[in-house]
């Protein structure tokens, strides 16, 4: 098994309803994945399966070789795969800074007892901290508004604070969700640009959820197609264009 | 009564109150919130010369400022819990009672022992009292800190009272007549030293790295769980230690009253410190200090001004005398004009800067 990310025939069904019904993927090191279609088909329900939300009904999901289905959220996340929302979800009432610096307890060596002794390893940890978020955050351009609250920030500014924040838990797969989303073509432009450098100076795996076709063809190598909990397409963006039933599935018969 | 008589008292009162405020004042600014243990400690040694001083202090003074210290370490505490991790607890006065009993308990147990000059007995008692309150908020916390907003508050509303009907009838401690406290062992360096360490805690949490998870939780449980915080361990831990110094707060005030009824730590106790932190502006340390202070000295000042009619010359002009006898009903009515245009809190300062 080498692909970091496997879904094994994942399902869930909430009642009588089969959100995602067998679902395998599979996501290779340093590989961008994109996993699209129509309202419903299940996207976000794949994502929150991934990422702890919901345990699958059946089936497996691993990740590095090992199993994660039915992982807390904070587990998985620990494990090294991070996430964005698709309602962007920052700490408001935490400056960009803090939003970033908190999840560096993630990296953490001491707990609560070195937090309230304050010693001197507490003191260069929290040094190198702040070093290695204002390196994050001056990557993203966003270093300038460091003491500004993260509700204060424009919308792509927040999206990018977004990514940011899921980037410093130094994961090994980022899983974007409709990063797109309220975006106007050159701000769809500047993302198209910014993931493609994230894969590069992070060498990660993403897996992008979206919605906008010509994102997501712009930029995944590889891209899955849902449609009523059901993959019913995988290929090249080229193969997934003409597959008749992705047409089907896009614009009904 | 003598005219004259309370007019002298009424001003050198107010002088001498201003002056035991400005000391307790002068304690946090040296703390000033720095969160060092230089800053601490230098707030413990000051609270122990003003002790060294206290009978020079008007005793009334001295006892309002044990009530002033106590709601302190209340609200600061609560503030954990309601302002920073955004938990709604009701309940925080029964941590205040276990904590009360627990100590009282074992200085009227173990009192006459007077190792260390009595204080050493004291600090062990005070110690319990936490360690008790905090056990009991673990007890509490883990099964109903799954709960989310109202359903939490109304958990920790329930829990509050049935650590007051266990009281009420537990006829070891007095059951509903209450339990008289055989030492007075509260004093300034306990109460304003027990302040500093509170505020020292509670401050240099929120304020480092793995503090901001406190925070974070209060903005996006869901958020906050996709970043690798494991948010119930987070709550669990803030109300624990909140209720560690509710716990100390109670011990104070036992050895403060020397008398203890399960009726104190009702309900609208509980909602008094509430209102401490709504009114300092949720997760703001200074404010909740500042809202704890006034809120305390509110009610003692409109009791002064019902002494107002008595002042020679007042009384003819101003017919003033309904301040006394409608003193609560002005208080309600503050903190609902308060409330009304100050809702994000008196003192919304600045967030300092990291």
């Amino acid at each position: 098994m080498d692909a970091l990310l496997q879904l094994d025939k994942a399902t869930i069904r909430f009642g009588g309803l089969t959100a995602v019904s067998e679902l395998d993927l599979q996501i290779g090191r340093n590989e961008l994945v994109g996993l699209i279609g129509p309202n419903g088909a299940g996207k976000t329900t794949a994502f929150n399966l991934i990422t702890g939300v919901y345990a699958p009904t059946s089936g497996g999901i691993f990740f590095d070789g090992r199993s994660i289905a039915g992982s807390k959220p904070y587990r998985i996340t620990a494990r090294g795969i991070a996430r964005t929302f698709q309602n962007i979800r920052l700490f408001p009432s935490l400056t960009v800074f803090d939003n970033v610096r908190a999840v560096f307890h993630l990296h953490l060596r001491g707990d609560v007892r070195q937090a309230l002794w304050r010693g001197k390893g507490y003191h260069a940890e929290e040094k190198s901290i702040a070093g290695r978020v204002m390196t994050l955050l001056d990557i993203f351009q966003l270093g300038k508004f460091r003491d500004e609250p993260a509700k204060s920030l424009s919308y792509g500014d927040q999206r990018r604070l977004e990514i940011v924040r899921a980037l410093a838990a130094t994961p090994r797969l980022l899983l974007l969700d409709e990063p797109a989303a309220g975006m106007n073509s050159t701000e769809k432009v500047e993302l198209t640009r910014l993931i493609r450098f994230i894969r590069e100076q992070f060498q990660i795996s993403i897996l992008l959820v979206e919605h906008d076709m010509q994102l997501v063809m712009g930029i995944c190598e590889r891209i899955a197609v849902l449609d009523y909990g059901v993959k019913i397409a995988e290929g090249t963006p080229e193969e997934v264009r003409r597959n008749p039933k992705v047409i089907e599935a896009y614009l009904g018969d | 009564m003598n005219t004259s008589q309370p007019r002298a008292r009424w001003s050198d009162k107010l002088a001498q109150g201003c002056r035991s405020i400005r000391i307790a004042f002068l304690g946090l600014a040296a703390l000033g919130l720095q969160y060092t243990k230089t800053s601490l400690l230098i707030a413990i040694a000051l609270s122990f010369l003003v002790s060294l001083v206290a009978d020079r202090i008007n005793p009334y003074w001295l006892y309002i400022s044990y009530d002033i210290a106590i709601s302190i370490i209340m609200a600061v505490s609560l503030n954990l819990i309601n302002g920073y991790t955004g938990q709604f607890s009701l309940g925080h006065a029964g941590f205040m009672a276990v904590g009360g009993y627990a100590a009282a308990m074992i200085t009227n147990q173990f009192g006459h022992l007077n190792f260390f000059a009595a204080d050493g007995i004291f600090a062990v008692a005070l110690l319990a009292g936490g360690l008790a309150a905090a056990a009991t908020g673990l007890l509490v916390g883990l099964p109903t800190l799954r709960l989310r907003g109202d359903y939490l508050a109304i958990v920790t509303l329930g829990f509050g009272e049935i650590i007051r009907v266990i009281f009420q009838n537990m006829n070891s401690v007095g059951g509903a007549r209450g339990l008289s406290v055989a030492h007075g062992w509260t004093n300034f360096f306990w109460s304003f030293g027990l302040v500093a360490v509170t505020v020292y805690v509670v401050a240099s949490l929120v304020n480092s790295t793995y503090g901001c998870g406190f925070i974070a939780v209060h903005d996006d449980e869901i958020a906050a769980e996709a970043m690798g915080i494991n948010t119930t361990k987070y709550k669990v831990t803030a109300f624990v230690i909140g209720a560690f110094f509710a716990g100390i707060a109670g011990g104070l005030y036992a050895h403060a009253k020397q008398f203890l009824t399960p009726g104190g730590f009702g309900f609208m106790q509980s909602i008094t410190f509430v209102v401490m932190v709504i009114l300092g502006g949720m997760g703001n340390t200074i404010g909740v200090i500042l809202a704890a202070i006034l809120l305390t000295l509110l009610p003692e000042g409109l009791r002064y001004l019902a002494g107002i009619e008595h002042v020679p010359g007042i009384a003819q002009a101003f017919p003033l005398g309904w301040i006394g006898d409608t003193r609560m009903i002005i208080y309600s009515l503050l903190l609902i004009v308060l409330m009304l245009t100050r809702p994000q809190g008196l003192f919304r300062l600045r967030k300092r800067k990291t």
